[in-house]
């Protein structure tokens, strides 16, 4: 299992009221990624856990893309992955961040 | 094929377990305890350089059903498998335990719902994953004491093997879907141990045939069978709420006559339609190729044939 821990700069913080939220499943060639909101507003932290090794430049251009698309800014995301591939990630990152703008 | 009136509606089979809570609770009405952001998880994954998940593949809590407040557990089938391991197996007991402890206060629940998806036991935890299926069997028995009835819903992926099958066993309602299969050894227990001849793990024809959800029903391993979308589990385990026989010496006593007596019947049987012959169904060759709708309404015609849990 690799670890490593992702940090960026989003032009906007996110907007929505959730707390946190989960989304996906640690199956295999899927992942599982939390978000939950940092204090401050503008930075964006991905704490990765995969089973996959050596991939890390894959994850850094994946989540430079998320964050360019979405501005995620004050979101904490912590992933376990399981061998999913980079469109997959993606479109979870991209679910998680709709469940956060969420207004209630 | 596919029903047209259950085509549109989610299915249990392909919904992960937390949309399995969000479509069988009220709305907005589910109470999590140990949520994902509590991160209480596996200790022993790491060992095997496997990733854990946020809540082990046990989310357990509280909601409402119409109204009425129940327990919750549901299995994540699709994390390794929805195994019973040391902390899924602690939050699982930890909610039955509470469950029987207020029972008849005003904390107490109407039922237990627990949406079982599990091959057994965890092997990265063996141990403690067989201990927690004892103590998980042990708490639904005291549940049950307490006069609330514990009711399965298996329609998942990983069905409900091994210690799972035993868990499902002993509730008080099983509900099952087509999909769904309730067995102790797995296919491919079977035929590693036994041979192929035995038992061929790869020919799913044979082994939806044996462990599927109409033959459970068919045979009393279920009580109630439903088409495989959420809407369905969601009525069926509303109804069962209501409708659970007594938990007493005298229905225990009535179950062991009948499991004798099944043995005797079909125990030299080595496939179901040799069941289904000598129970008289009609069309024994035909029973897993029928349509939902034919088959329940030979399941209508032919009762249930069990006075069990």
């Amino acid at each position: 299992m690799e670890k490593f821990t992702i940090q960026a700069q989003a032009k906007e913080p996110l907007g929505g009221e959730r707390s946190e939220a989960v989304t996906g499943v640690v199956a295999s060639g899927n992942l599982e990624i939390l978000f939950e909101r940092n204090k401050d507003s503008l930075v964006v932290t991905v704490e990765v856990m995969t089973a996959s090794h050596g991939y890390k430049p894959v994850w850094d251009a994946v989540i430079r893309d998320f964050v360019e698309r979405v501005s995620p800014g004050g979101m904490h995301i912590s992933i376990h992955d399981n061998g999913a591939r980079p469109d997959t990630v993606l479109l979870r990152l991209m679910q998680g961040a709709r469940l956060m703008e969420a207004q209630s | 094929m596919i029903p047209k009136n259950v085509m549109s509606e989610p299915s249990w089979y392909e919904s992960s377990a937390r949309a399995r809570i969000e479509g069988l609770l009220d709305s907005g009405s589910f109470e999590e305890i140990l949520p994902p952001q509590s991160r209480v998880m596996s200790p022993h994954l790491a060992l095997f350089d496997l990733p854990p998940a946020f809540d082990d593949g046990m989310i357990v809590g509280r909601g409402q059903i119409d109204g009425c407040p129940v327990a919750v557990a549901a299995q994540e089938g699709q994390f390794m498998g929805g195994t019973f391991a040391e902390v899924s197996g602690a939050k699982l007991v930890g909610l039955l335990r509470g469950v029987a402890h207020s029972a008849g206060t005003r904390q107490g629940v109407g039922a237990v719902l627990l949406l079982l998806d599990t091959g057994g036991v965890r092997l990265q935890e063996a141990n403690a994953g067989e201990m927690a299926v004892s103590e998980t069997i042990r708490a639904i028995i005291d549940v049950r004491r307490a006069g609330v009835p514990v009711i399965a819903l298996i329609g998942g992926r990983a069905g409900a093997f091994g210690g799972g099958g035993l868990v499902t066993a002993c509730c008080s309602h099983v509900v099952i879907s087509e999909q769904g299969r309730i067995s102790v050894s797995g296919p491919e227990v079977i035929e590693t141990n036994k041979g192929v001849e035995e038992f061929d793990s790869r020919d799913r024809a044979l082994v939806w045939r044996v462990t599927g959800g109409r033959s459970r029903v068919l045979l009393g391993g279920a009580d109630s069978y439903v088409k495989g979308d959420v809407g369905s589990f969601r009525k069926a385990a509303a109804q069962a709420r209501n409708s659970t026989p007594s938990f007493s010496l005298e229905t225990l006593e009535r179950e062991q006559e009948r499991l004798t007596e099944r043995l005797k019947l079909y125990g030299s049987c080595h496939d179901t339609p040799e069941i289904w012959r000598i129970a008289g169904l009609p069309e024994p060759e035909g029973i897993a190729d029928m349509t939902e709708d034919d088959f329940m309404s030979l399941l209508a015609k032919e009762g249930l044939h069990h006075d069990a849990r």
